[in-house]
């Protein structure tokens, strides 16, 4: 009975979203103040019928109810309880649900903090979040319900959870990429709102901007979950792989990242809407395009037996109507998006539309890479092929070094103009020290020339250095160093606090490729192994028990230069209710290097094979994207945005800046 | 459509668009079923049964029959077994079961549970006859005629619609073959 | 007016140069880094050159996993149960790496007829719940429908 409440919520939600996507839309268009009012109630209504879907449905997990078939295939009663938990988006049917519940979260943070917006635009940002919502319940009632029953015969026991997804990272994983992926359908519906109402002004651009910065740094997050949970639990060694499924989340990154850029450009100088709102909606696109490719198994179609069409189908249907629907929309009211055109040759626009333009080829590239096999098989009448890693890293490898060499000069260089002279001036000392530093540091240290460590170790130094020097500068003409720091805008702060995130993920990525070593060895027990400074000694094999899973843990005692260092505790575990094997590795993460073993198998007379990795500056990966979103959401904190709202509500009058741009009613 | 360049998105749109409603539907021959229309390969195996006899491709029925690969740790079988119970009950066609990477005392308690639908198991514990029949994993299933050919497969579960609409069609129509051949051959003798 | 029809020209210039540069070398590098699938019914046809680099899919033939005991080499056969090809892989095999299942090998074919993997990725649980681990794994956006990685 509970599944089946869960399922009328679920149609509840569904039938309120319908509302939702109409009323508020039909109530602005006509200047209906009561069908515009109905936008807030109903983005309530939506997010509690959602709310309590999910609940039941992790209630139905807690309570062991295997008539309900996703449960019965994602859970089993040995799986500890935090796991059953988290099982709920451990499968598509959940995993969509709690997907839409965050829409519905989303929807509700527009509806609370948007009240020093305008009521039509409201209603039309929510109405357009309701027709998506419309799109995604439709999809979980008609293809993949997770309160579909396994009645009259319920198994008596679940096929438990895949053992891969049984970790910690899993358990926040999926939760921030899904939060980041969907935070996008705020800034679209901002967008669509805009072209709509024909009113895109910096105010608009300011309204938009704190939620298209948190959705961004949320997905920053979740992806760098993602890069750590496969690196951690799949336990191969890497952190990325390019592969088709970790693809589109990078794109729809980099979009997110060339349209908070784009944002603060229109924003400030009143330039490049079209292109934001085109950001905007390609950004969601991708999202979208993510979902797609994900659940409808097309790209896996190398591998995949089963996969089902008709969920292809119906999201391919709903991107098209979404997507071709506001691409179209934007073909036609775009003209009216007037920018205003007035930079010079070496102004902050300049650089931003540069940082654009190389973000948005790498997301094409990646998307080329990602869905030429599907093109390849179409035009070649069924070859298939896969792109591999080298692809991805010749195109993008090189963009990045062009984005962190102009990162460098972008921030110092002013609005509207700057003369060249300024930037040599600013400049020319950082240049020289980045050099000078960024050549020394490698070759001191290594005693050689490391031609790609002193590329990388040079271009961290140049933003550094720069970023410092842009610091020093702008506190310049205050009295102390102290109060010149606290004068400057927190917005500011989150800015370089994100630049130099992206430069130490940079930097991490490329150092933990060049100096990584990794070695597979057979070993007996006694016997040892030496990798770099290390030596790895296999003293034994014992048989552990965890709550659903029995392994062989490997007993590894490691010196470093002779001298012991510690143990490692590698596991080789197979979960006994899906007989699936899985590796856990051992390991020992430092700030600077990390070093750890994985399990191979048993051969005869007690010896195992495994592989030891040393990994050096892996860890700067994951700090910095913490650092890319910390700054993204302290740049959401920056008082401009609230002191606005406050001004707006003294007034209590529609919304007019100063520098705005006239608005053109269309 | 004054501004033609602002139309480019949402013809490259398009395009992708197209891709991917084709993309949906390509084969993927990765691992192609190669053993249609090709003899059931050859076997020796235990059955489910007491008495652990032994059974070879001469035990099983001379006429069009199901193969389905099964296990009790399989639930798409569990949803399965109550179209085979039907099938048995009205003695539409012969099912002979492959018990695949099982452990017996819990296949034998899955079928008292559940009902058994099979008019043999035969037993793969090791899954060495599932290579030899090409099977990815339970539920699998044949489609055999009367001289022991295979002449369909269906990877997965079988569900109602399945079961109407692709595996009787083939039932029935081997079936009349059989009939139409066995009546030929009896009227010869007589 | 002329100067700053002077500045956008140069910037669409600027733009139209770089986009072209670009393409220009995602589709070059894409020529240089696709990898064709085969089965071993096409490699047995003669259908690959030695030292292409391809990807070669079938399933690990029962009996025929042999490891080195000294050593990390491993041979085994896979089979598209119509032809065989004999694969060559030094290192650790992935978790679901079992004889019977359906694995994709990477790496190129010597000339003498041995395929030398580079990286072995072995898939699929022993019952049909694994389409559904693998959409799990691919909603949480992993490596690519629950294969498990040997070496990289």
């Amino acid at each position: 009975m509970i599944p089946e409440l869960g399922n009328f919520s679920l149609i509840l939600a569904f039938a309120l979203s319908i509302l939702l996507g109409i009323f508020p839309m039909v109530g602005a268009a006509r200047q209906n103040q009561l069908w515009m009012g109905l936008a807030r109630p109903l983005t309530a209504g939506v997010f509690v019928f959602l709310s309590i879907s999910l609940a039941i449905l992790a209630y139905s997990f807690v309570t062991d109810d295997f008539s309900v078939q996703f449960v019965a295939n994602h859970s089993n009663s040995m799986l500890p309880l935090r796991y059953k938990l988290t099982a709920v988006w451990g499968g598509h049917e959940g995993s969509f649900l709690f997907w839409t519940w965050m829409l519905g979260g989303w929807m509700l943070a527009v509806a609370i903090f948007s009240k020093s917006m305008p009521t039509e635009f409201v209603a039309r940002v929510l109405s357009i979040m309701g027709l998506i919502s419309v799109g995604y319940t439709l999809f979980m009632l008609a293809t993949s319900n997770p309160f579909d029953r396994a009645l009259p015969l319920s198994p008596a026991d679940g096929a438990d959870l895949n053992a891969a997804l049984q970790d910690f990272a899993f358990i926040i994983h999926p939760p921030s990429l899904y939060m980041g992926y969907v935070g996008f359908s705020v800034v679209f519906a901002f967008a669509i709102a805009a072209l709509i109402s024909g009113r895109l002004d910096s105010a608009w651009a300011r309204w938009c901007r704190p939620w298209a910065n948190a959705a961004w740094a949320i997905l920053t997050l979740g992806l760098s979950l993602g890069s750590w949970w496969a690196y951690y639990e799949l336990g191969w060694g890497g952190w990325w792989a390019w592969d088709p499924v970790e693809n589109p989340p990078l794109i729809t990154w980099l979009l997110g990242a060339a349209m908070i850029h784009s944002l603060a450009a229109t924003e400030k100088r009143g330039v490049f809407k079209s292109w934001t709102v085109l950001l905007a909606i390609m950004a969601f696109a991708s999202s979208l395009l993510g979902t797609f490719i994900t659940r409808s198994g097309l790209l896996t179609s190398v591998h995949a037996f089963a996969s089902d069409p008709t969920r292809g189908v119906y999201i391919l249907g709903f991107l098209g109507l979404i997507i071709g629907g506001s691409l179209l929309l934007y073909a036609i009211r775009a003209p009216i998006l007037k920018s205003e055109f007035g930079f010079g040759g070496w102004s902050r626009e300049v650089f931003l539309l540069a940082n654009n333009l190389i973000l948005v080829v790498a997301s094409a590239a990646i998307l080329l890479g990602t869905l030429y096999p599907m093109v390849y098989q179409a035009v070649t009448g069924g070859d298939l092929i896969s792109v591999g890693p080298p692809y991805f890293n010749t195109i993008f490898l090189p963009l990045v070094g062009i984005l962190v060499l102009l990162l460098g000069v972008g921030p110092v260089a002013r609005w509207k103009k700057t003369s060249r002279a300024y930037l040599i001036k600013q400049l020319s000392k950082v240049a020289i020290a980045a050099l000078v530093i960024g050549v020394a540091l490698p070759v001191l240290l290594t005693l050689g020339v490391p031609l790609t460590t002193i590329i990388v170790t040079v271009l961290a130094c140049w933003v550094i250095f720069s970023l410092l020097r842009d610091l020093q500068s702008k506190i310049a003409n205050k009295p102390d160093v102290w109060s010149g720091l606290k004068s400057l805008p927190v917005s500011y702060w989150g800015m370089q606090l994100a630049h130099f995130g992206f430069v130490m993920t940079m930097a991490g990525g490329c150092l933990t490729s060049i100096y990584s070593v990794e070695k597979s060895v057979l070993l007996d027990p006694g016997e040892s192994a030496e990798l770099g400074r290390y030596t790895f000694v296999f003293e034994g094999i014992e048989p552990v028990q965890g709550p659903n899973f029995i392994a062989d843990e490997a007993s590894i005692e490691v010196l470093r230069d002779g001298v012991y260092f510690r143990h490692l505790y590698p596991q080789k575990q197979l979960y006994t209710a899906s007989n699936t094997p899985a590796t856990h590795m051992g390991i020992d993460g430092r700030f600077f290097r990390d070093l750890f073993v994985t399990l191979g198998d048993a051969r005869n007379q007690g010896a195992w094979s495994m592989t030891l990795y040393i990994k050096p500056f892996v860890r700067w990966v994951w700090i910095g994207t913490i650092f890319i979103a910390a700054g993204g959401i302290l740049a959401v904190t920056d008082k401009r945005y609230r002191r606005f709202k406050v001004r707006q509500v003294q007034r209590a009058a529609p919304v007019t800046n100063k520098d705005s741009q006239p608005v053109v009613e269309g | 459509m004054k501004n033609l360049k602002l139309y480019i998105p949402v013809f490259a749109f398009l395009l992708l668009a197209v891709f991917m409603w084709r993309g949906l539907y390509m084969d993927s021959r990765t691992l192609p079923s190669t053993l249609i229309d090709r003899e059931l390969p050859e076997f020796e195996l235990r059955t489910l049964g007491e008495g652990d006899q032994l059974v070879s491709n001469t035990d099983l029925p001379d006429e069009p029959f199901i193969l389905n690969i099964w296990g009790s740790y399989c639930l798409p079988c569990l949803q399965e077994n109550p179209i085979f119970m039907s099938a048995r009950e009205q003695g539409l066609v012969p099912i002979v079961g492959v018990n695949y990477k099982d452990r017996d005392n819990l296949a034998r308690d899955w079928l008292d549970i559940n009902g058994n639908p099979f008019t043999m198991n035969i037993v793969d514990d090791s899954g060495r006859y599932g290579i030899d029949l090409g099977v990815y994993g339970a539920p699998e299933t044949f489609i055999v005629d009367a001289d022991g050919v295979i002449r369909y497969k269906h990877i997965g579960t079988i569900n109602y619609q399945a079961w109407e609409d692709e595996i009787m069609p083939v039932v029935r129509e081997l079936q009349s073959a059989h009939a139409a051949s066995a009546s030929a051959s009896s009227g010869q003798s007589s | 007016m002329k100067a700053h029809r002077k500045k956008k020209l140069s910037i669409i210039l600027f733009i139209a140069v770089g986009l072209s540069i670009a393409i220009g070398l995602s589709l070059f590098a894409l020529s240089n880094n696709i990898d064709l699938f085969y089965t071993p019914t096409q490699v047995a046809a003669g259908e690959v050159t030695p030292g292409q680099r391809i990807r070669v899919g079938g399933m690990v033939k029962e009996g025929t996993v042999e490891h080195n005991q000294d050593e990390l080499e491993v041979s085994f056969i896979t089979t598209d149960y119509s032809h065989d090809v004999q694969v060559l892989y030094t290192g650790i095999l992935p978790d679901l790496f079992r004889e019977g299942q359906g694995i994709v090998a990477e790496g190129m074919l010597t000339s003498a007829g041995v395929f030398q993997a580079s990286r072995v990725l072995a898939k699929h649980d022993e019952n049909y719940m694994s389409a559904e681990v693998r959409s799990a794994l691919e909603s949480a956006g992993v490596d690519s429908d629950g294969m498990s990685s040997g070496a990289y």
